[in-house]
């Protein structure tokens, strides 16, 4: 780590902490991804990796970077920006497939759906398309 | 002084994140089923995205940042490319 001699004291202090916070709260996350008890509970727990995780070790990065080189190193925000954006998208896309999958093969712990459920006391509902209740 | 502080820092967060890797690892043969090994292989991309963050600060090149955005992109298509075939059993329809 010759390159980073000449760095000031609270820039090194500063990244050190922010490298630390990120990597640890990326860590607590993974845990909770080995050690809660469902899918829909183990969904939430890599976000914790992709907000502050991430958001710390880029800002440690953007401010190492900008000590070092002496001027303004942005292009980081690129990975956060695209992070940011992503991460709700995927995990609510694989969150809709296992409650379709769940749904499709009748798993008590997941709620049925809307029109079955208000129907069931009535007739066999007829023309369910791909899981999704039919528009009336 | 400085270069002690960061080369500890730099460290301690690549034991942390190779222990999250792990994590994801056993999550990824465990998973009772597929929508687990998924979510296991996205936190994964994202283990190893950071992982190649740290090596940038490490070693004080660049280069390591656009291969960390590689990986990005390639976590969000694949994860979601996988999603799409869990709920219809095909990718492109």
């Amino acid at each position: 780590m010759s390159h980073a001699a000449d760095l000031p004291l609270w820039a090194a202090l500063l990244v050190a902490l922010l490298l630390v916070l990120g990597s640890g709260l990326t860590l607590l996350g993974a845990i909770g991804l080995v050690r809660l008890d469902s899918f829909y509970k183990r969904v939430h727990s890599p976000t914790l990796g992709t907000t502050w995780g991430t958001g710390g070790i880029l800002l440690g990065s953007m401010l190492f970077f900008s000590m070092i080189e002496g001027r303004p190193v942005l292009h980081e925000l690129l990975i956060a920006v695209f992070v940011t954006v992503t991460t709700p998208v995927t995990l609510m896309l694989l969150a809709r497939a296992a409650l379709y999958r769940d749904r499709m093969e009748k798993n008590p712990e997941v709620p049925t759906f809307v029109a079955v459920a208000e129907r069931s006391s009535e007739v066999v509902v007829k023309g369910t398309k791909n899981g999704e209740p039919e528009k009336s | 002084m400085s270069a002690a502080i960061l080369l500890w820092a730099v460290t301690i967060s690549q034991i942390f994140l190779a222990l999250a890797a792990l994590c994801c690892g056993l999550r990824l043969f465990r998973g009772p089923r597929a929508q687990d090994r998924v979510l296991a292989l996205d936190a994964l991309y994202v283990c190893a995205m950071l992982m190649l963050l740290t090596f940038g600060i490490r070693t004080g090149s660049t280069l390591y940042f656009e291969a960390a955005l590689v990986i990005a992109l390639l976590g969000f298509v694949s994860t979601s490319a996988l999603a799409k075939f869990l709920m219809r059993g095909e990718v492109i329809e």
